[in-house]
């Protein structure tokens, strides 16, 4: 399954601001998508409350997963704004 | 008449009378089920799930800004298809509604409230997304804070979440009081943004009758009740005269008689530089560079280095810009940096200035691009090295400073083994800065992570004045300036004692500027000697804070 896999590098990790960007562009797509931390259990990325569990922190390594069409353009996307300082 | 004590966020006195909010939704009770239609039931629970979601979209397109952000995350919390499927998985078994969306909530808000710090301080917009579908399940009254008064009103409640304050106007509201909380809850920030004074942790708050006249002095945390007319006349004049004292006083640092403090910012970059310029830092005291390299595969290219490292210089012309070099390992690991694997205690293992006996070529590189940046700007660049131990390693690094051709080297005083002996590491450093943080965490043995361990945390340990005033004497034998560049440097009160221990420089948060710079104006260098030698002489951090207080009797003008 295509995957990204991305450090977090924002100072409040994937939490407040990022975490409500994040979840807000997964849940546009029609896609499943998952988020997990690296060696973790993945949660459904669409699901805020599911990612803020995650509690994701700066330097956290995060691996992003989805399959179907526009899989590619949609984890460029994710990885964008979950890598974002 | 009583007081109430809590912890003073947002700084500045408020008068009103008492407006009780108690938003206190039943909690559904275990085992309720619905009537049999589960298919209704589910239906009936998504669309209080989606008219709460709107309405808190609502009031955030009202409220704009800040809010508006933390409202549209909490409408994101009632969409949530993970508690979507939760509620329906409930409600199929039977479970009514209400007891469906609360116990779904319930799972995510154990997860936050575990996680702590920042995740803890968000069970409070969960909770209330939480409630506020309750109600309309329920059928109960929106109760709402009045966003109007004819006069202003002390808002007591016991928690605030960001809806109940998102269309709150400074105008109605004359202060907060909150019974839970803390620095960085929700009420804490709204109420720091407003400018409106907040005492947050105050036990006893929601018990006071409604109506009772309020004086609320959000720097002490004290609440008063019923206080006497000529008692809010006081506070109010004391918080004028606060106001008018922090902008008189503006231009360099230096003390009532003259004697000079450099007072300079903290920054981690670039983005941090106007806030820098407008509170009138006399440059910056801690350029933080891990910013730089944290979430890296590779360190930055020396090209993208230096870029960024000019971008900082170019904003002080002429001024003094120090930059430490990066400070990675234990809490900052990097995947280039790979020496920390597997090691027990990280804090005492390969980190700062060690790292780079393992990956000398990071530290070159590093030293180089500011060498280069340093030539193109008019900035007075000092290099600094983070987690030196001893003489050799201050010796070796201002060899690599040298050697890349930067003539400034200096040194972190955070290990009490660098503290101990200054005059030594002083033969490899042109000057020293104190990071008060560090230093007391491997003073005390006391994680800096650890939230329990923070009375040990305290910058008012008399042991780590000690430290801080044998820093400051060892370096003064070899004529070199040590500055601070820790939490401590940027709390007026410590600032007079530390310039008092001798400190030569503070660098700190910029918004914390007007304050100190305002305390030290106040003072003669004499009067700072003396809260120094009192605070010394204490024996508790309570009797130490207490004791420097007692002989600096300007700190009323400010209403610190």
């Amino acid at each position: 399954m295509p995957e990204r896999q991305v450090t977090v590098k924002a100072e409040v990790g994937l939490h407040a601001r990022p975490a409500a960007t994040f979840v807000q562009t997964a849940a546009k797509a029609t896609l499943e998508v998952t988020v997990a931390k690296a060696g973790g259990q993945p949660v459904n990325a669409k699901s805020i409350l599911g990612v803020l569990s995650l509690d994701v922190r700066q330097g956290d390594t995060v691996v992003i997963s989805a399959e179907g069409e526009g899989a590619e353009e949609l984890l460029d996307r994710l990885a964008d704004i979950a890598s974002a300082p | 008449m009583s007081t109430l004590t809590g912890v003073g966020v947002s700084p500045g006195i408020g008068f009103g009378t008492g407006y009780v909010f108690a938003r206190e939704i039943p909690v559904p009770p275990p085992g309720s089920r619905h009537g049999g239609d589960a298919a209704a039931e589910r239906e009936r629970a998504g669309r209080a799930l989606e008219q709460v979601a709107q309405d808190l979209e609502r009031r955030g397109t009202l409220a704009g800004g800040e809010s508006q952000k933390v409202l549209e995350a909490q409408a994101l919390m009632a969409r949530d298809p993970g508690l979507a499927a939760e509620v329906a998985g409930l409600v199929e078994a039977g479970t009514s509604a209400s007891r469906a969306v609360y116990e779904g909530f319930g799972r995510y808000r154990e997860a936050l409230a575990e996680a702590g710090g920042y995740l803890g301080a968000r069970v409070v917009d969960l909770d209330d997304v939480r409630d506020r579908a309750i109600a309309v399940l329920e059928g109960l009254p929106a109760l709402d804070v009045p966003s109007r008064a004819a006069e202003p009103y002390v808002l007591v409640a016991r928690d605030l979440a960001p809806a109940d304050t998102a269309l709150l106007s400074p105008d109605a509201v004359a202060a907060f009081v909150t019974e839970e909380g803390g620095p960085t809850s929700h009420t804490a920030i709204i109420a720091r943004a407003m400018g409106v004074p907040a005492v947050v942790a105050c036990r006893g708050a929601t018990a006071v009758a409604a109506g009772t006249p309020m004086l609320v002095d959000g720097a002490s945390g004290l609440v008063r009740l019923t206080p006497s007319a000529r008692e809010v006349e006081a506070a109010r004049e004391a918080a004028a005269a606060r106001r008018s004292a922090l902008a008189a006083v503006g231009g360099p640092g230096a003390t009532a008689d003259g004697h000079p403090v450099t007072l300079q910012a903290n920054i981690g970059g670039p983005r941090d530089v106007p806030d820098a310029l407008k509170y009138g830092a006399q440059g910056v005291g801690l350029y933080r560079t891990e910013f730089l390299f944290l979430g890296r595969r590779k360190a930055p290219s020396p090209q993208e280095q230096e870029a960024a490292y000019l971008e900082v210089l170019k904003a002080f012309p002429g001024e003094r810009v120090v930059v430490r070099t990066l400070d990675a390992g234990a809490d900052k690991p990097l995947p280039f940096l790979a020496s920390s694997d597997g090691e027990p205690n990280p804090a005492l293992g390969m980190r700062g200035t060690r790292l780079f006996q393992v990956h000398p070529e990071v530290l070159a590189d590093q030293l180089a691009a500011l060498a280069r940046a340093a030539s193109q700007a008019s900035a007075r660049v000092g290099v600094m090295a983070p987690m030196v131990a001893t003489a050799e390693e201050a010796v070796r690094f201002a060899a690599a400073c040298r050697e890349a051709g930067l003539p400034s080297a200096g040194v972190m005083i955070e290990v009490p083994s660098a503290a101990l002996r200054t005059a030594d590491l002083a033969a490899g450093a042109d000057f020293f800065s104190i990071g008060t943080n560090d230093l007391a965490q491997y003073a005390f043995a006391a994680d800096r992570q650890v939230g329990a361990l923070t009375a040990l945390q305290d910058p008012w340990q008399p042991a780590l004045l000690d430290l801080v005033a044998l820093a400051v004497a060892g370096a003064a034998v070899r004529d070199r300036p040590c500055g601070v560049c820790g939490e401590a440097a940027g709390d007026p009160v410590l600032a007079c004692v530390l310039v008092g221990l001798g400190v030569t420089s503070l660098s700190m948060a910029a918004a914390s500027l007007p304050a100190v710079r305002a305390a030290l104006a106040l003072h003669t260098r004499e009067e700072c000697v003396r809260a120094a030698q009192a605070a010394r002489a204490a024996e508790s951090a309570e009797s130490a804070r207490a004791a420097a207080r007692s002989h600096l009797p300007g700190l009323g003008g400010l209403g610190l």
